[in-house]
């Protein structure tokens, strides 16, 4: 059982990561966008972080590269969650900081695998 | 793992069409010219977010379409394109289509493909680089059924002897060495060597090799730096694939090498030449695929992924045309699928529906169904209402005193005794006020402010204003003011009625105001209040106003009036609301003006409000309608007269002053007037008029409010002002009867009961009071008008 911060500003995507996340027994919190899931991560320490690339307030790119200036999260597994195939993007994300991406639309497996690949 | 889509899905409609608002209004307000990026930036993600959800429920339509729509808002986005007329407006219609597909994937209804396909089109023709081919010359629906008929007939075939072809390679395990060295700065990405292991050994046979040949003296370990590497053998039935997918987010993080043992084998030989085989057909099977794909979905990166591969991988192929195929058959058994995910639905709005019974109008859920037309408002969608959170906070509340109530009447009834009969009063008393609070709690959750009708109107006067050639700017006030949702959908067709008379008949084509002397621009204002016990909805515009030479010729000849009779303007706008006044004949600037006004108002009256008219040819037209609120919330302001507290709705009031008597003068005897500024402003004495004992009676010793109703002003001397809050207006008609000057009664904090002054209804009673006539004529004819009407 880890805690994982989701964030996404999009509710029918948080239900659906949400529910999918607790299923597996995961403690789950939501943020509905970037500035929201950093306050929250400032004060939980979050074993995973799950987020949209696109959101108001502060996108994606942004929450990963916010985190990872925070002590508790230098090394911590964030993953992001994408539509695009474009390998620029991904690059991006990379240099961002992010430890991997989820393909949007995912089956619950197959997000339960990514998760389990950064958790272990 | 089974989740409950049902649910989600639901969510995901409810909120794309929220957001779909919210892209409308950023459309209207993306000025022409250099894109604003929060506005195109909030735009791009309504649709991204819907493609991201349509996603999930394989809703291909919507996906392929959001996608075009996305590509074209991410290249105005990167400063491709300068934003034009042309391309708003489109995006515009981009918004309805997406409205429309969702409505019709909700109801499962057809979709109309032309529009579909005629705003695909326009979106298309904005991008600076084309999407795919075969998007353009988007067969017909039919056809490209037609073809996917032909793919799955050459489907089970090819993915019968795909299977075959993998279980040539199933036969085989196969040994891969792995040489995986991470740089030192691995860790930093959150990824960890040992659940890519892990991961790997679900694989197959798993070996593990560290090389510690980097690793520093313990003095000058850096503990967040990765010295190790790796050299890993795999055994089974794995493809290079699957093996660079498990490395595919530590990629440009290490130096990895991976490597086929056991290439040289018998085995592998046998394989090439089922490979051969198989390769020809897969290429059949992703090229078919493929052209269905883009026929029906428009998405092509699924189709690079079956790019026939050298043959060297292609034992890699089979899995993945296999899972291809799958899909192909999954997407087949689709239609089965949402016809029970919407059996379930109906049971879900059923459901719902139920719980909302008690409340809902029996007359909305009749009326609904015929609505069908443009709004998304359906079963489900009907039966939902989006409630703030500070309303079910206080809900909560409340709940919260009411098990608090709960567990103090139980203590009570332990060991009863008369001596305890005081505390089991005071515990009913409590849970009394606790129920009435809790019942009107649930009361408003019903009211929603008026901005929910009144959202709609930048977009209808934006594409009324262009197809008429008019310039028009909308100002909207008042949108928080809230109403009872059966009012609020009640009033929804009047008012749209109203707005587009105004547009079409009332404001003039800019040539014609430039030649009157007005701004080009006209100017609509929808203006929400709170006016004594009312709601009231004003519509006004600067145009041409109504021409009552005209109105009075037209009475004539529909021998609705005699030649030599003299009547009042009120009177006059009497025929505008008779029905078919204006159809019979077009009287140029005025045809169209009384279509469907009859309607108008009886819907008014049918919730109990009226409506008045206010025109000045050459000035403008304003529509008055008054709504009453039974289950509205006031900003009240509590106002002290001797022990008797009072209510003034906070929007009445004007300004708050202590008396200065040289200012106070005597008229006619009775009647005083205060000199405020410029302005007589006569004055009610309020305990004198409610014969209030032990109130102050020397003008300086208490307040004057000033307040102003139905544009009037007067004074009202109180004793002071307590405090502001909102409160929830309960109907003195209903419980009592009606009375002069009051409006209504609220419950204060302590169980008390407080009137609520009707400020219009005060100032025809200080008339009545004084008879020296401050501001007789115009109220009076205002009277007659009125007896006139029944």
């Amino acid at each position: 059982m880890a805690s994982i911060l989701i964030s996404d500003d999009s509710s029918s995507m948080r239900q659906m990561l949400c529910y999918t996340l607790t299923e597996a027994r995961h403690e789950v919190q939501e943020a509905s966008n970037g500035s929201k899931a950093l306050e929250l991560a400032k004060q939980h320490r979050f074993d995973l972080v799950i987020t949209d690339i696109n959101m108001p307030a502060l996108d994606g790119l942004g929450l990963v590269r916010a985190l990872r200036n925070l002590p508790d999260y230098q090394f911590k597994p964030i993953l992001l969650l994408t539509t695009e195939t474009d390998p620029e993007v991904k690059k991006e994300a990379k240099t961002a900081g992010a430890t991997g991406w989820i393909s949007k639309p995912f089956d619950p497996d197959k997000l339960l695998a990514a998760v389990r690949k950064v958790l272990g | 793992m089974s989740i409950d889509m049902t649910e989600v899905r639901q969510l995901f409609f409810e909120e794309s069409f929220e957001s779909l608002d919210t892209m409308e209004s950023n459309l209207l307000d993306l000025q022409v010219g250099e894109a604003d990026k929060d506005l195109i930036n909030s735009i791009f993600r309504v649709v991204h977010s819907i493609k991201g959800g349509a996603g999930i429920f394989k809703f291909e339509r919507v996906i392929n379409f959001a996608h075009t729509a996305e590509t074209l808002l991410d290249e105005i986005r990167s400063g491709q394109h300068i934003v034009t007329q042309n391309m708003i407006d489109t995006l515009l219609q981009a918004v309805d289509v997406l409205r429309m597909m969702l409505t019709n994937l909700q109801n499962d209804a057809e979709d109309d493909a032309e529009s579909i396909q005629i705003c695909l089109n326009s979106l298309q023709s904005f991008l600076a680089e084309p999407l795919a081919a075969p998007f353009l010359e988007d067969a017909p629906a039919k056809e490209s059924q037609a073809e996917s008929v032909d793919t799955t007939n050459t489907a089970p075939a090819a993915s019968g002897s795909q299977a075959s072809a993998e279980k040539a390679a199933e036969a085989v395990e196969q040994e891969w060495l792995i040489e995986f060295k991470p740089y030192e700065d691995l860790l930093k990405t959150g990824n960890d060597p040992i659940n890519l292991f892990n991961e790997l050994a679900l694989l197959g046979t798993l070996t593990v090799q560290p090389h510690l040949a980097n690793l520093p003296s313990f003095t000058e370990l850096n503990p967040q730096n990765c010295y190790l590497a790796w050299t890993l053998t795999l055994t089974g039935v794995v493809s290079k694939a699957q093996i660079e997918e498990i490395f595919e987010w530590v990629e440009g993080d290490c130096e990895l090498t991976i490597t086929c043992l056991s290439d040289s084998d018998e085995a592998s030989a046998e394989i090439v030449s089922t490979e051969t085989e198989s390769t020809t057909l897969a290429e059949e099977v992703s090229d078919t695929t493929s052209l269905e794909t883009e026929a029906s979905t428009g998405t092509p990166p699924t189709v690079t992924e079956i790019e026939p591969t050298p043959v060297a991988n292609v034992d890699s192929e089979a899995p993945v045309v296999e899972t291809e195929v799958s899909t192909e058959s999954s997407s087949e058994a689709e239609p089965e699928s949402t016809s029970t995910r919407t059996a379930a639905d109906v049971v879900y709005a059923a459901h719902e529906a139920a719980l909302h019974a008690p409340i809902v109008d029996a007359d909305t859920t009749e009326h609904k169904p015929h609505a069908s037309g443009g709004s998304h408002a359906q079963s489900a969608e009907a039966s939902s209402i989006r409630v703030s959170i500070d309303k079910i906070d206080d809900l909560i509340n409340i709940v919260g005193e009411l098990v608090i109530t709960q567990s103090m009447l139980d203590q009570v009834s332990e060991n009863f005794d008369l001596s305890k009969l005081m505390q089991l009063r005071d515990g009913l008393a409590q849970l009394e006020r606790n129920t009435r609070e809790l019942q009107e709690s649930v009361m408003r959750i019903r009211m929603l402010p008026i901005s929910y009708s009144f959202n709609r109107f930048p977009r209808l006067v934006h594409d009324l204003s262009v197809s008429l050639g008019k310039k028009v700017e909308l100002r909207m006030s008042g949108e928080h003011t809230e109403l009872d949702k059966t009012v609020l959908e009640k009033m929804s067709d009047p008012l749209v009625h109203l707005v587009r008379n105004a547009l079409d008949h009332g404001i003039e084509k800019p040539a014609e105001r430039r030649a009157a002397g007005k701004a080009e621009k006209g100017l609509l204002h929808l203006h929400a209040f709170h006016q004594g016990g009312n709601i009231m909805i004003q519509i006004s515009d600067d145009g041409a106003g109504f021409n009552m030479e005209r109105i009075r010729q037209k009475a004539i000849t529909l021998g609705l009036l005699s030649p030599d009779e003299v009547i009042s303007d009120e009177q006059l706008y009497e025929f505008i609301f008779h029905p078919g006044f204006s159809t019979a004949s077009q009287i140029s600037d005025l045809s169209g003006r009384g279509v469907g006004m009859d309607v108008v108002r009886r819907n008014i009256r049918a919730l109990g409000g009226s409506i008045e008219i206010n025109s000045h040819e050459g000035v403008g037209t304003t529509f008055n309608i008054r709504l009453p609120l039974t289950l509205a919330i006031l900003d009240g302001q509590l106002v002290r007269v001797g022990q008797e507290i009072y209510i003034l709705s906070l929007l009445s009031i004007v300004e708050s002053l202590r008396v200065s008597l040289k200012q106070v003068n005597s008229l006619a005897g009775k009647a005083e007037v205060y000199k405020l500024r410029d302005e007589y402003i006569p004055v009610l004495r309020l305990y004198d008029l409610f014969g209030i004992q032990n109130a102050a009676t020397r003008l300086e010793e208490g307040l004057l409010v000033i307040v102003e109703g139905d544009g009037q002003k007067i004074g009202l001397f109180v004793d002071e002002l307590l405090s502001q809050q909102q409160i929830v207006i309960k109907s003195l008609e209903s419980n009592y009867k009606s009375v002069a000057g009051i409006s209504g009664a609220t419950i204060l904090g302590d169980g008390s009961v407080a009137l609520i002054l009707d400020v219009a209804g005060l100032i025809k009673l200080s008339h009545t009071q004084h008879k020296a006539a401050l501001f007789p004529p115009r109220h009076f004819v205002q009277e007659s008008g009125y007896e006139y009407q029944h």
